[in-house]
């Protein structure tokens, strides 16, 4: 083999493998957490995340705007603390409310954000006030079950 | 002697022995990296080194990239449609590789294919005098036959398990969306928005190249370390493939531990 | 000084097996010195302590007046730079051509262009008669051709000390006699001092002119080739005239036979 021939060889498999390797950072992954310079994060608090995760999209109109960077649990109000990051293409007014939905019944949890109508709007730092809970499976099932026992109820004593 | 004493004599006899090999393949490796200014500033060794454990290693890489990946395709869907969620086979095929089963599929098959011939070249060269004749020229072997090579496994790893993965996605698209008629958008978008580059990606190169170092380091070690022999060069080359499958694998589960644990 | 080598009661063992025990040996330069015996006898590893791989347990040896035992390595690697040494088989490495062999030192250890290098390969090529071969493999070389490219090898730096290993092991008549006239040859021509490590009494007799007998690793008779044809001692005779058993006893120490075979009872 001439020096040549295993020069080129050798730099076919360099170029192949990095070509692989953007392959997979660019088609296959996402590059949201390099991008992380370019967000800006709000933080919004809610009763209950049910299976909310770390990294799970947020979403608005069904569009992902952005990622759950951090969820933590607040130890003076008793409720969860989920910092988003948001893209900084996308403005949202300062009265946005967050809601924790779920794609499909059994999916994956993600925050759905509704834009309000003020005209101010939300910069980094700043926190949703209106967020509404996961929905909660149990929860759902309990309050159902105990909904039908109050039905059931009077009509035994009416009996 | 009395026979239980004998037999607790043996295993402190075998502890020694190995504690002692474990300190000289130490001593070799942090030689290897000590003298390794030769393989980077005559650049040209390393290259042809790559040759021989990279490129000449791509075939049986690409082929079995291929297959594994068609075969998750295959299994995924199977599992996935119990479930009615199909759209998720991209991201099931995608994370496994990415994450496992590039790096360690890979780096099992790199052990087999380039670390057995790096074994049975070092130790043929030992047997056959070619080391010594060598240092008597006033050349340290070290620095131009061992460096080289470790260097080439070091480069070679990381580009072929992207190679792997990105062949097994391949795999697993020809069967999921060509074959089985899954959604290209979904097969694809789902896998983006799972896959991430940090978590995932970054973490299976990190992985990989820690494979890279170790199976080169063990192959080199037993090639230098073997009865310059027939035999010994033979049963060198056989407890490299043994040794480093090994490595890869307990090094798999202590990496898999740290990187994803606070994830998922 | 005329002494280029200078071996003053070296004693060496691996472990606690005594392998040499107080040799004294000396080289002049210019002669072709030949160290003989029986095989395993602590011939190759006296090869081993001049080229500084192997310290002895005490007393000294000497090389153009350095103790090699006490350079450090890159002392070390200077002096070898002035040594060649031809090994057993040849160890030529196998993964580059006849050229690429003869030409590692000089590209390893000069700055020479590559346009030099070429004349140099091809000179010390033509020395041993194989200016024709450069572009073959190892692999495509006999054994005799194999020696004597590994011998161009060794001279290739133009080194004051050339050693050989066994250099007769495994030849054929022709290339015996071939490898045997290069090694006067090139002694002569280059200004070399040599020192064959060998059981080929004949061959090597032949040419050099000086000899070591060795056996049980201390030195049994010493003299030049002529001396030694003529000698009287039992071991030298037994040596140069090939006896099967004299001294260097056919069997290997056991008990007496009727007694192994247990015949007496």
């Amino acid at each position: 083999m001439s020096k040549t021939w295993l020069d080129l060889w050798v730099g076919l498999f360099v170029v192949a493998g990095i070509g692989a390797l953007l392959f997979l950072a660019l088609k296959v992954g996402s590059m949201s957490s390099v991008r992380m310079a370019d967000s800006y994060q709000v933080s919004a608090h809610f009763d209950n995340i049910g299976g909310l995760k770390v990294r799970a999209p947020v979403k608005s109109a069904g569009v992902v705007v952005g990622r759950v960077s951090a969820i933590s649990f607040d130890d003076k109000t008793y409720e969860a603390e989920v910092v988003l990051s948001l893209d900084k293409r996308y403005a949202f007014p300062k009265d946005t409310s967050a809601a924790i939905l779920t794609s499909g019944l059994l999916g994956e949890q993600y925050v759905g954000l509704e834009a309000g109508a003020d005209s101010v709007k939300l910069a980094n730092g700043d926190r949703l006030s209106l967020t509404q809970s996961a929905v909660v499976l149990e929860n759902l099932i309990g309050q159902f079950l105990f909904s039908k026992a109050q039905e059931g109820a009077p009509n035994e004593t009416a009996q | 002697m009395i026979k239980p004493l004998q037999a607790i004599a043996r295993l402190g006899h075998h502890a020694l022995a190995s504690m002692s090999r474990i300190g000289l393949a130490t001593r070799f490796f942090l030689a290897t990296l000590l003298r390794s200014g030769v393989a980077f500033r005559r650049f040209n060794l390393t290259i042809r080194e790559t040759y021989f454990a990279g490129v000449l290693s791509l075939i049986i890489i690409l082929v079995s990239g291929l297959f594994v990946g068609m075969v998750l395709g295959l299994q995924g869907y199977e599992t996935l449609q119990t479930y009615g969620s199909e759209s998720a086979l991209g991201v099931l095929v995608a994370l496994s590789l990415v994450r496992e089963l590039g790096p360690v599929v890979a780096a099992l098959l790199f052990a087999s294919r380039a670390g057995s011939a790096i074994t049975a070249e070092i130790g043929l060269m030992k047997a056959t005098e070619q080391l010594a004749a060598m240092e008597m020229m006033a050349v340290d072997p070290i620095a131009r036959v061992v460096a080289p090579r470790f260097w080439a496994g070091v480069i070679s790893m990381p580009l072929l398990a992207a190679l792997f993965s990105a062949m097994g996605i391949f795999g697993g698209y020809l069967v999921g969306v060509v074959l089985i008629g899954v959604d290209e958008g979904s097969f694809w978008s789902q896998m983006q928005a799972q896959v991430d580059f940090q978590e995932d990606i970054l973490n299976g190169v990190i992985k990989s190249v820690v494979f890279g170092v170790a199976v080169t380091a063990i192959a080199l070690f037993e090639g230098y370390d073997a009865p310059p022999t027939a035999e010994g060069v033979s049963r060198a080359t056989t407890r490299t493939v043994v040794t480093s499958s090994l490595a890869i694998l307990a090094l798999d589960f202590v990496l898999t531990a740290f990187m994803f644990r606070g994830v998922g | 000084m005329d002494n280029l080598v200078e071996i003053k009661n070296v004693t060496f063992g691996y472990g606690a097996r005594p392998v040499l025990k107080g040799i004294n040996l000396t080289a002049r330069r210019g002669q072709v010195v030949a160290i003989m015996g029986s095989s395993g006898c602590g011939k190759t590893t006296l090869l081993r302590l001049i080229g500084g791989q192997i310290k002895p347990n005490s007393g000294s040896v000497r090389v153009a007046g350095q103790e090699v035992s006490e350079l450090d390595t890159d002392g070390l690697y200077l002096l070898r730079r002035k040594m060649g040494m031809l090994f057993q088989f040849g160890a030529l490495f196998t993964d580059m051509s006849v050229f690429d062999n003869i030409a590692f030192q000089l590209r390893e250890h000069t700055q020479l262009p590559e346009e030099l290098i070429r004349d140099l390969v091809l000179m010390k090529l033509h020395a041993v008669g194989l200016r024709g071969a450069a572009h073959l493999m190892p692999s495509e070389l006999s054994g005799g051709m194999a020696r004597r490219v590994a011998l161009a090898r060794s001279i290739a730096l133009e080194p004051m000390l050339v050693m050989y290993d066994e250099p007769f092991a495994g030849l054929d008549p022709i290339s015996l006699g071939v490898v045997g006239n290069l090694i006067r040859r090139l002694t002569d021509t280059l200004g070399l001092t040599s020192i064959v490590v060998t059981h080929d009494v004949q061959e090597s007799l032949k040419i050099v002119d000086y000899v070591y007998f060795i056996s049980a690793g201390a030195i049994e008779a010493e003299g030049t080739a002529e001396e030694m044809r003529a000698s009287g001692l039992p071991f030298v005779h037994q040596f140069v005239h090939g006896e099967p058993d004299g001294p260097v006893p056919f069997h290997y120490p056991a008990r007496p036979y009727a007694e192994d075979l247990r015949l007496e009872q």
